[in-house]
């Protein structure tokens, strides 16, 4: 019981973030959903079953159309591929966590999969409490958030324009914390440039699956030469 | 709604399943008690870094740097955020005051 409690004490703080920002984009998704004829139960429902923010706004445009589960399913594992990466970077930290794996990972979105991949847990700390709790925590956030859109979501104005740079600002601090703990900086530049070019070539909302094939392509070009700098 | 419910909810289990798919792929086909093959174990250790840039490309993917306000909010925010992070190397001052700087450029320039 202890070690659990001195976890969840080690893992919350680096979930500040992900609570300002889930609880801000879960209201607004659970307002949107509201909007559209989808209530409250809804919208938890949603939350708790799938946990991808982006999905579910794109859900939300499947679910007002004529009823297609074959499309539904092509469009999630398109706009999710990039998971596909979370996966195989976290094969090796995820090694070992037992019962809670199977959660570990169906847990693992963008802002888990960033925290885990930076935060180390502090001395005396479980691992894998360590990791559980940041996962568990912000899986709440985001059915808290957007429960809390779907029951009051008329009666919140939204005076708090902007707010959703958080995560943004969360996913920057994480990559200057990354470009510090390490010499080699190829990795990095070839994510940023290779999603620039796809960006500009692709257009904003058809661009992550072929900055994934770039990525992959220029990382197995310079295999031999990142790898041998590249810590094991 | 234009879905009944029963429609509705084979939707959401659809998006459910879709997305667990791409979660647990990568751990189905490579599991822990084999040895994963060294190019996935390559791409294992430098994907976090290249993933990270493109999430904060992604993040960014709505900003028109040819329209008004040419991303400059989003840009001097960036800026703060690596000059606060650098002097303090605190995440949460770093990005409350990313945060803050962007939401007081958002007034202004509307």
């Amino acid at each position: 019981m202890k070690e659990k409690r001195i976890a969840f004490k080690a893992a919350f703080p680096h979930t500040i973030p992900v609570l300002t920002g889930f609880v801000f984009l879960g209201v607004a998704y659970g307002i949107l959903m509201n909007s559209k004829g989808y209530g409250f139960g809804w919208t938890v429902l949603m939350s708790m079953m799938v946990f991808a923010g982006s999905m579910q706004y794109v859900a939300i445009a499947l679910l007002t159309s004529a009823f297609n589960p074959v499309a539904a399913l092509l469009l999630t594992l398109m706009v999710n591929a990039r998971h596909l990466f979370y996966g195989i970077s976290m094969l090796e930290k995820y090694k070992g966590t037992g019962k809670m794996k199977p959660y570990l990972i169906f847990g693992l979105c963008d802002e888990t999969f960033s925290i885990i991949s930076s935060a180390k847990p502090p001395e005396g700390v479980d691992r894998n409490w360590f990791i559980f709790f940041i996962t568990l925590l912000d899986h709440c956030y985001w059915v808290f958030g957007s429960a809390l859109g779907g029951l009051a979501g008329y009666m919140i104005r939204f005076e708090i324009k902007g707010l959703d740079f958080v995560l943004t600002a969360l996913f920057v601090v994480i990559f200057l914390r990354q470009w510090r703990s390490h010499t080699d900086h190829r990795p990095e530049m070839i994510g940023v440039v290779c999603s620039i070019i796809c960006l500009v070539l692709f257009g904003e909302s058809n661009f992550i699956i072929p900055a994934m094939i770039l990525i992959l392509t220029v990382l197995t070009i310079f295999r031999k030469k990142i790898f041998k700098e590249i810590p094991q | 709604m234009i879905l009944t419910a029963l429609q509705a909810f084979t939707i959401i289990c659809t998006i459910a399943l879709g997305t667990a798919v791409t979660r647990f792929l990568p751990f189905l086909l490579f599991p822990a008690n084999r040895r994963t093959p060294p190019y996935i174990a390559y791409l294992g250790s430098v994907l976090p870094f290249s993933i990270i840039g493109l999430l904060v490309v992604y993040c960014l993917k709505n900003v028109h740097i040819t329209a008004v306000p040419f991303g400059i909010p989003e840009a001097i925010a960036i800026v703060c955020i690596i000059i606060i992070d650098g002097w303090k190397n605190n995440t949460l001052l770093s990005i409350g005051a990313g945060t803050v700087v962007y939401m007081l450029l958002m007034r202004m320039a509307a």
